[in-house]
């Protein structure tokens, strides 16, 4: 072999290692896709702290590269760093990490103080169950419908933990889905939730919740995580964290623990999951017709969980005295994307009547969509898994 | 207070604390030890192995027990006891040291009973008897607590094995959960392998096959979350209630007892004497400093602080010397 093969080879063989020798259609649209992601969340403010990560991850996950070389790069090559950060996605501990945060970053006070507004968060769950005979009636298995549906709970942490342990294979996709749905709350919700209430509706007053005292918010999540865990025991990873991280703030005495579980902590599992969920989208795995009915049913669950909670509200006046009547727009919030959902319901209230503030009122449906959807994971996992 | 009460209230609040500490921690290690070794199970045994079934590593064919982990964690088994004699249960200790003795989750390992000791950690040195009743059973490291016992009965022909219908189920002794396995297609032998041979999650198939529109799942998934978060908000407006009446009864009491406090200060000092003292002075007082309104005093507060010495970026205050 003379020097100039020599040359001649070595420079063939780097630039079958290249992305441009191993790029192929499908890692272009996912390139762009990531784009999307990044250009949405950073020009039009569509949950920046979820978007960036998870449109970034996707542009990791999807520079080509040749997967025969096994130079450990791949996110679904066993030791490489990003297998490895991607560890907390698929053995589903990073779920109940964000939990902890979201239980300490939460005040479950308008809940306590009007604890019928649980309810409105338990019916918006028909939304999963809605997605899942729909799926099954596309041709997925019970599990794989299971997995898809809970994308209806408009919950990230939570389909990711339940599709990695009811279907892998589809988790991507899924937790793509959820997050992008999640991200566009303003967009879907504010339309369906004129659609189904009336202008008279949309004008109730409620009353403002009463002052809750630091004894209550602290039984709350002890009584809550026992009895929602008696009921649902597959649910205790991300019930006894939520429940877990609202004793620590609520409790007075932890005030550190709380802190760091609602920023720091929350801020390092946010950036490692979204970055890692992205990076899981290969094109190879994730361009199929697959994905795109899941999208389509999460997209419909999503619709069905956000109607149901304001239609629920509306049957649940029936039964109500005038003067005690829910204002139907925070039925949105039975979807447990906290607080988007609950500030969309206070935005249109308040382009009703300017006085008409229901954001507190929201935030209680709104966590107890949090915990609805955590109990529905739960049933899923313990029906399917 | 004096010295010695001092120290004898503090030691007793401290032996209370180590008290309640201790149990805790004793509560934690039973639990352990429940999640443990407990879990081991005896699932298979072949009395004769008739050249039928498997070989040792030496090739020889010799009766055997499969023990079965039914933890979902990985079971270290070295130095649980292993017997056929119920008056002798120290009779075969697993030996310390082999990296085989961890059966990971929901696995087996299989033990020759061949009263050969010296041919391996997984060789016994005990044997059983074909044609009559042979006891087996585990006893923890301390000989003493029973962790799994069986009765292989005596029809138990050469070739045939006596399994656990189901990998790790059935307690301990309870002859209800075994069967006799003859080899046929029905009543497979299967010396380190699941009793049970799934291909499909039996859940999900049940839910394909029963539930097929997902009607059923429906209701019964929305049935339980409606009832956890009813419970949940029952629960609260009960304690509501209750809140709000401890409120109103404090509240009440707390007016009860101003206006009490109130009344017999007014009894007491409602004169015209106290109060023409006051008044003057008060008038005294305001008149003194009348002439210093537009005087500004401004002094400079001095705290040595240094995120060094601060105590909110410490665990603990530093120990004194």
């Amino acid at each position: 072999m003379t020097f100039s093969d020599f040359i001649f080879k070595n420079l063939q063989e780097f630039w079958h290692l290249t992305g441009f020798y191993n790029a192929t259609w499908e890692h272009l649209v996912m390139l762009v896709v990531g784009l999307f992601f990044i250009w949405l969340a950073i020009k039009k403010n569509f949950e920046p702290m979820l978007l960036v990560p998870i449109g970034f991850g996707i542009l990791i996950g999807n520079i080509p590269f040749n997967t025969t070389a096994g130079l450990e790069i791949g996110i679904y090559e066993e030791g490489s760093v990003l297998n490895i950060l991607y560890n907390g996605v698929s053995a589903g501990w990073y779920p109940p990490l964000i939990f902890l945060g979201i239980g300490a970053m939460t005040d479950f006070s308008a809940l306590i103080a009007n604890p019928k507004l649980m309810l409105i968060g338990a019916a918006a769950q028909f939304g999963i169950f809605g997605a899942y005979m729909v799926a099954l009636l596309l041709g997925f298995a019970p599990d794989q419908a299971g997995a898809i549906a809970i994308i209806g709970g408009a919950d990230g942490p939570t389909a990711i933990f339940l599709s990695s342990k009811l279907a892998p294979n589809l988790m991507g996709a899924i937790a793509v889905s959820a997050y992008s749905y999640m991200a566009l709350v303003p967009v879907i919700q504010p339309p369906l939730m004129r659609l189904f209430t009336t202008k008279n509706e949309r004008l109730i007053k409620m009353k403002p919740a009463r002052a809750v005292s630091q004894d209550e918010k602290i039984i709350f999540p002890i009584v809550g995580m026992i009895l929602t865990c008696f009921v649902v025991p597959s649910g205790i990873p991300l019930l006894g964290m939520l429940f877990f991280g609202n004793l620590l703030r609520e409790c007075g005495v932890t005030n550190r623990l709380a802190k760091t579980a609602s920023n720091a902590l929350t801020d390092i599992v946010t950036i490692l999951l979204g970055m890692t969920v992205g990076a899981s989208t290969q094109a190879s795995e994730f361009l199929t017709s697959e994905t795109i009915r899941i999208f389509l049913l999460g997209f419909m669950a999503f619709v069905i969980a956000s109607s149901s909670g304001v239609l629920f509200v509306k049957v649940f006046n029936l039964f109500l005295p005038k003067s005690k009547k829910i204002n139907p727009l925070i039925g949105n919030a039975g979807v447990s994307a906290v607080p988007m959902s609950a500030r969309i319901s206070n935005n249109l209230g308040l382009e009703y009547d300017p006085s008409n503030y229901l954001l507190m009122h929201a935030m209680g449906p709104n966590v107890a969509g949090v915990i609805g959807s955590a109990v529905a994971a739960g049933v899923l996992l313990g029906f399917l898994a | 207070m004096n010295f010695t009460l001092f120290l004898t209230q503090n030691m007793q609040l401290k032996h209370h604390r180590i008290i309640v500490l201790f149990i805790a921690l004793a509560a934690g290690f039973g639990l352990l030890s429940a999640q443990g070794r407990r879990g081991l199970r005896i699932n298979e045994v072949m009395i004769a192995n008739d050249s039928t079934s498997v070989v040792d590593d030496f090739g020889r064919y010799q009766a055997w027990v499969e023990l079965f982990n039914s933890t979902f964690g990985p079971l270290e088994i070295s130095s649980v006891y292993l017997t056929n004699d119920s008056t002798n249960p120290t009779m075969y200790p697993v030996p310390l040291g082999d990296v085989n003795t961890e059966i990971p989750t929901r696995q087996h390992v299989l033990f020759w009973a061949d009263g050969e000791p010296n041919k391996g950690t997984f060789h016994t040195n005990f044997t059983f008897t074909p044609g009559r009743d042979n006891y087996i059973a585990i006893f923890d490291a301390d000989g003493k607590t029973l962790i799994d016992e069986i009765v292989v009965p005596a029809e138990l022909l050469p070739g045939q094995s006596y399994a656990r219908k189901q990998d790790g189920l059935g307690g301990t002794g309870n002859a209800e959960a075994w069967e006799i396995r003859d080899g046929s297609d029905q009543k497979y032998i299967t010396p380190s392998s699941n009793n049970v041979i799934r291909s499909t999650n039996s859940k999900v198939d049940m839910f394909a096959e029963q539930d097929k529109n997902g009607v059923g799942m429906a209701i019964m998934a929305m049935c339980i979350v409606f009832a956890a978060l009813l419970v949940l908000a029952v629960c609260f407006l009960i304690l509501n209630k209750i809140g709000e009446s401890v409120s109103r009864r404090r509240k009440m009491k707390a007016i009860a007892d101003t206006d009490h406090a109130d009344t017999d200060h007014a009894r007491e000092q409602d004169s015209g004497e106290v109060i023409a003292a006051i008044a003057m002075a008060l008038r005294d007082h305001l008149e003194a400093h009348d002439r210093e309104t537009t005087v500004l005093t401004i002094n400079k507060v001095r705290r040595a602080y240094s995120p060094w010495s601060s105590k909110i970026y410490s665990m603990r205050e530093l120990p004194k010397l």
